[in-house]
């Protein structure tokens, strides 16, 4: 018989959930240790991709010569769509997504073809060497020309409620207007890079920086014409997704694979950043309009909402995203009577995908877009008509989608915000300010955030994990998240740690692979914790209740029931009977019971009709609000985040650390998608704003110096793990505030009478054209 | 040859391209992986590194932050390269490190790396550095996770006085280390090292096709980003006369090839208005690599030091090895990137006069993001009233309004003899700037909105320097 492991009993305190335990890989990632897949040691049969791509942002495709390529030093291999021997298109729903352009180029930066060379400078420079012969078509650049020419990518999708053409006739005030809003690039750290090592016969390892690696495993077998059991995609963390890896990471993997297979060699293709940034999509630009009808006191009665989301050239995932934009257009606001409208605008950019909130934010924005203007109107704070319409507790509590508001917890949420921030205090002396400052301004607004949880595509609420308990009772979990800095893994770990009542050393978060749990999700929609908590939850329970029963055998004791087994503290109890937990799984062992299991969970309780526009799609919402106050230049245009005060809904919180992480990341990126995220493209359809030095994402000077943040002491009301919410999303949307703040601070040059009409990303120079707008409207020279 | 210490072994580098940049060699040759290329545009501090070097006096050791993705390896002769993976000792992480993990400093860890060195780099700076420091030492470090307040608690947290890790118990052994490097043959056939202003003209004269460079922050980029190959460099680095920094009786002159970390001090002890511009001059790293020389030799129209070497009248001293001549800089820009300078000659340093004490100068930066941004306009202001507030002098210098940094004398004409204290003296103004310049649309900002704000920017220094409007608040940023 083979020797069991001899080790000390650990004597490490036990892992639990709630408790603010270190990213797992921290003391990896602060000591250059943690490895992304350029990091990787690489085979000795290592060949460096590049990808060559479109000039244009519409053509046909006449000739590609590639000669010069191919004579360009260091060449191996060149391929184009000809070259792939199974499926062409790797779009994720609805087609569209050629992996390399076929007969004509949709967007500019579309890839075209890609090199092999012996190393990655080669590659790159070989790619600058085709001659492409492209006859331009007209391209369609703008959502008001996709609009004007029914130009969608997919149907147009109506959600109403009530009656709203009688409600808005009988309106006591209304208010109309546009907004355009802004996309964002992702700007991961870690930009997308894939390596494909081609293994015995057919099969091939993949590792990829991805959100979703069963969707790059499926692509990669489908150009490859093989089936799914012969390619193993494997994840160990990205250095940042966001979005921008759910379904963007396929391509750049399913082209190192194609160059893999066809040339017996291990294949790196990694993207420098500003091909990335235009060669991958970002989140949609909008250009959204509304029609509210209000009475006196600023109560909506009436409302109509046009949704637009510039999807660029293909479907990619904007179905949804643009539902979510519909589902968030309400944010906690109670609309009776409403029509909400959703269009897919199809435009010869690069497709637009996922990132943080999935279209929640372009939608979600419009409803204090309203807020603000009815506010105006009715000479009323901002935050009183925001309090007048939030959703009821037990009514008006129904959603446009005929979802019913439960557990509502905005009505407390913003109150205590409201007084922890000294809202009414900061808004007077705000107010006295800016009577005595001709030039400095300041601005103060709270807004509030409500955001559904669950994939909108009920057949993703689904989750596998696999685990295993090895004879020194440590233990591997695996599961079908990925881990993209937002802690999953930690929370994971902790999870089974305190399953097990075990030290969270003990536990090991695997790489995510798809040899280990089948068929994942993407980890998106903010439900990684949700979902494969649960599953991993479940692989735990089911692997104790075995070593309940192994152990209630050994006790002999009628009296006593595998129920009653508790594990905590690295013992296992049952009445006065106890044991280590290391000797019951060597006990176990040598009893031959298993120690390995997989693990399962689906969300209960959702469903959504589409054609109806009617469901329950969120199995719950996730609450939050926050208070912002800037001052404002009104010479140039430039402000400043003064202070920032949030009080966020994570339920109970499994990590405390990790979740204020999330919330004060997610708020930070959204002041920049807001404010000095300016995404530009020429009137060729070229991205201009292209590299760092171009598009400024905030930087630590950004960072308000007051920033409050508080998690709203509430479990969730639903059966969520350990009764705790997701949080990868929600806290985004928080920096509305900021963009209310700058405009209130821009509507105090009006006394508060005009809802300044300020595009989103508030740049200094659209602040500054928002104030000169106001001045030529109602002064006539305020210069001297 | 280039030999320097990468963390405590001694390397010789014999043969090399002349354009490998610091971070593909420690990736790709070394096999170092944990600093990261973020961007490869010095943009994002992902490959952040620390280069360690002696003091004038040899007793200790000075350490700066250099973003390896636009540093080629001349920059590390003679000194020692530290990267990430050598901070901590054995399984005890470096002071910085254990703050990071402490206050959940990372998340998806790409970054972390670039700031736990720009950290260390403050680190060994022996005070406790204030938040607005801080920000002024990791400005050049993006992060997309955090929102950044963890880091800035690790900070707080781990730089709070004089240095005590094995860097500062083994200075001696690195001095000595650092001592025993033969600097004599330095630099590499393609990437050569003048140590004098002899031996550059005649790596001039026997390499006409050589392109110059100091700090290499703008040159690297034409390896990074266009993917051209520089197969001959000669580094300014280790010019003797370039290095120096003269206070004389009547103004201060800078040696091109000083990195603007070397002479902030002394140029803001001069020139204490230039406080914004020097702060938002790119980021720590690029500072302490970037040279006012590289800045006037670029000529960009975006440049953030011409306009103020402009409206401060510099002279540019020019040489060629053999000629030395000056030039005044408001004739040394000729076109889009054009200057004076002909083939075979360099710069030699920048003569800034001193101010006389009745001169006011205000210095005025616009860009979409504080940090690390270029500017959409950069406006600088230099002026001198009399004591009845009659305008003397007027000096200007404008960026990102024309293809050259420029003046506008159109301006000075106008309002000399003007007593400035008037609402009209302004509207002169104003109308003279209104028809100066005709900027252009890009991508950081519309050519109305640059008009704008060179009117906007005259007004905000009008209403700073005029008694009756010098209580009304004009910024929301401040800089000490």
């Amino acid at each position: 018989m083979r020797k069991l492991i001899e080790q000390p009993f650990t004597s490490n305190p036990q892992g639990k959930v709630g408790k603010s335990h270190p990213h797992e890989s921290a003391i990896r990632q602060v000591s250059g240790q943690a490895r992304y897949v350029d990091d990787m040691p690489e085979p000795g049969n290592l060949q460096y991709a590049a990808v060559g791509t479109s000039p244009e942002a519409s053509g046909i495709i006449n000739h590609i010569d590639l000669t010069e390529v191919w004579a360009s030093p260091g060449v191996i291999d060149v391929i184009t769509v000809d070259d792939v021997p199974g499926h062409v298109d790797i779009a994720p729903v609805f087609d569209g997504d050629p992996i390399f352009a076929q007969g004509r180029v949709l967007f500019n930066g579309q890839a075209m073809f890609a090199v092999l060379a012996d190393s990655t400078h080669h590659a790159r420079q070989a790619a600058l060497k085709a001659k492409i012969d492209i006859t331009p078509t007209t391209a369609c650049l703008s959502v008001s020309e996709a609009k004007q020419q029914d130009n969608f990518v997919r149907p147009p999708h109506f959600m109403h409620q009530g009656d709203f053409a009688s409600a808005f006739a009988q309106s006591e005030c209304t208010a109309q207007g546009h907004l355009s809003i802004g996309g964002q690039e992702h700007m991961y750290l870690e930009g997308q890079v894939s390596m494909a090592i081609n293994d015995e016969e057919d099969r091939v390892l993949v590792y990829t920086s991805s959100q979703h690696p069963s969707e790059v495993q499926k692509l990669i077998a489908e150009v490859l014409g093989c089936k799914l059991n012969k390619v193993v995609v494997d994840m160990r963390r990205m250095g940042g997704g966001f979005g921008g890896k759910e379904t963007q990471a396929a391509q750049w993997a399913c082209i190192a694979a194609l160059l893999a297979k066809r040339n017996q060699c291990a294949v790196k293709l990694r993207l420098p950043r500003m091909q990335d940034m235009i060669a991958t999509g970002k989140r949609h630009p909008f250009e959204n309009s509304y029609q509210v009808g209000f009475n006196q006191d600023g109560l909506i009665t009436a409302a109509a909402i046009d949704i637009n989301g510039n999807c660029g050239h293909s479907p990619d995932l904007s179905d949804a995203i643009v539902d979510r934009a519909m589902f968030h257009c309400d944010n906690g606001y109670y609309l009776e009577n409403v029509n909400v409208a959703g269009h897919r605008c199809r435009t010869n950019q690069v497709s637009h995908t996922a990132y943080r909130g999935f279209g929640g934010p372009q939608g979600m924005i419009m409803a204090e877009v309203m807020m603000d203007a009815i506010a105006r109107k009715v000479g009323k704070d901002p935050l009183t008509v925001r309090k007048l319409n939030l959703y009821g507790e037990n009514e008006r509590n129904l959603t446009p989608y005929g979802m019913t508001v439960e557990h509502n917890l905005l009505g407390d949420l913003i109150d205590r915000l409201e007084t922890s921030s000294d809202y009414w205090a900061r808004r007077e002396s705000i107010t006295q300010f800016n009577k005595t400052s001709p030039i400095v301004k300041k601005g103060l607004a709270l807004t509030p955030v409500k955001f559904g949880i669950s994939f909108t595509a009920k057949h993703l609420n689904q989750a596998g994990a696999l685990l295993h308990v090895y004879t020194d009772g440590s233990m591997q979990i695996n599961h079908g998240g990925t881990e993209m800095g937002q802690g999953l893994h930690t929370k994971i770990g902790q999870i089974v740690a305190n399953e097990f009542g075990i030290s969270l050393h003990d536990v090991e978060v695997t790489a995510t692979r798809t040899d280990k749990v089948p068929n994942t999700s993407p980890t998106a929609a903010s439900s990684g914790t949700d979902l494969n908590g649960k599953a991993a939850q479940n692989a735990c329970i089911i692997v104790k209740q075995r070593l309940a029963e192994f152990y209630a055998e050994q006790i002999d004791d009628n009296a006593l029931s595998a129920d009653d087994v508790v594990f905590s503290d690295n013992r296992v109890t049952l009445a006065e009977h106890s044991i280590d937990f290391v000797q019951l799984v060597q006990d176990a062992y040598i009893g031959r019971v298993s120690l390995s299991s997989t693990g399962f969970y689906k969300t209960p309780k959702i469903h959504y009709d589409r054609s109806t526009g009617n469901g329950r799609p969120f199995f719950y919402f996730a609450y939050g609000a926050s208070v912002s106050e800037v001052t404002v230049d009104t010479l140039t245009g430039e402000y400043k985040v003064e202070r920032v005060d949030i009080l966020h809904d994570v339920g109970r919180s499994l990590n405390p650390a990790i979740d204020i992480g999330q919330i004060e990341g997610g708020f930070i990126q959204g002041m920049g998608w807001l404010t000095t995220e300016d995404l530009k493209w020429d009137n060729k359809g070229r991205l201009i704003s292209n590299n760092p030095a171009t598009y400024k994402i905030p930087a630590i000077g950004d960072t308000p110096e007051v920033f409050n943040v508080d998690l709203y002491p509430r479990d969730n009301d639903e059966d969520s793990i350990y009764h705790s919410k997701a949080v990868g999303e929600p806290p985004f949307m928080l920096a509305n505030s900021v963009w209310c703040a700058i405009k209130d601070a821009i509507s105090s040059l009006t006394d508060y009478k005009v809802d300044p009409p300020l595009p989103a990303p508030a740049t200094p120079e659209a602040v500054l054209k928002c104030i000169t707008a106001l001045e030529n409207g109602l002064f006539s020279d305020k210069v001297s | 040859m280039i030999s320097f210490l990468l963390n405590d072994k001694a390397v010789h580098i014999d043969a090399s391209q002349a354009d490998t940049t610091l971070l593909n060699y420690l990736r790709e040759e070394r096999k170092l992986s944990g600093t990261k290329e973020g961007c490869a545009s010095g943009d994002c501090g992902a490959c952040t590194v620390v280069v360690a070097h002696p003091n004038k006096q040899g007793s200790a050791l000075e350490y700066r932050a250099l973003n390896s993705c636009v540093t080629f390896l001349s920059a590390i002769q003679g000194k020692q390269l530290l990267t990430v993976e050598h901070l901590a000792e054995g399984e005890t992480l470096h002071p910085v490190q254990a703050a990071m993990v402490d206050a959940h400093g990372s998340q998806c860890g790409f970054c972390t790396p670039g700031f736990v060195m720009s950290m260390f780099a403050l680190y060994q700076k022996d005070n406790a550095p204030n938040r607005e420091q801080i920000n002024v030492a990791l400005g050049g470090n993006l992060c997309r996770c955090t929102g950044y307040r963890p880091i800035i608690d690790a900070a707080l947290n781990a730089c709070t006085g004089a240095p005590s890790d094995k860097f500062s118990r083994n200075q001696h052994i690195t001095l000595e280390q650092l001592a025993e490097l033969d600097n004599s043959d330095s630099g590499l056939p393609a990437l050569l090292m003048p140590k004098n202003r002899r031996e550059l003209s005649v790596a001039i004269k026997e390499n006409p096709d050589a392109r110059l460079f100091a700090g290499s922050t703008d040159l690297a980029l034409e390896v990074t980003q266009q993917l051209k190959s520089l197969p001959k460099l000669i580094s300014l680095t280790e010019v003797d006369e370039l290095q120096d920094i003269e206070e004389t009786e009547d103004g201060l002159k800078i040696g091109a090839a000083v990195p603007f970390s070397k002479m902030e001090t002394v140029l803001l002890k001069h020139f204490p208005a230039l406080h914004e511009l020097i702060e938002r001059f790119a980021s720590t790293p690029i500072r302490n690599q970037a040279t006012l020389g590289g800045n006037v030799a670029n000529a960009s129209p975006i440049g953030d030091m011409p306009p103020a070497l402009l409206a401060l009248n510099a002279v540019i001293h020019v040489d060629n090895g053999s000629t030395k001549r000056e030039i005044n800089i408001c004739e040394f820009f000729t076109g889009y990137r054009q200057t004076l300078l002909k083939q075979g000659e360099w710069i030699a340093g920048i003569y800034i006069p001193f101010l006389s004490a009745a001169a006011q100068v205000r210095a005025y930066k616009v860009s979409k993001r504080q940090e690390d941004d270029i500017s959409a306009v950069c406006a600088v202001f230099n002026l001198t009233l009399d004591d009845n507030n009659i305008v003397q002098r007027l000096n200007t210098g404008f960026g990102g309004v024309a293809a050259t940094p420029a003046s506008d004398d159109a301006l000075s004409d106008i309002l000399v003899g003007k007593d400035w204290t008037l609402a009209e003296t302004f509207e002169a103004g104003k109308n003279v700037l209104c028809q100066t310049f005709s900027p252009i649309d890009d991508v950081r900002a519309s050519a109305e909105y640059r008009q704008t704000l060179l009117v906007n920017l005259f007004k905000r220094f009008w209403l700073q320097t005029n008694q009756h409007s010098q209580q009304i608040e004009t910024r929301v940023h401040t800089y000490a």
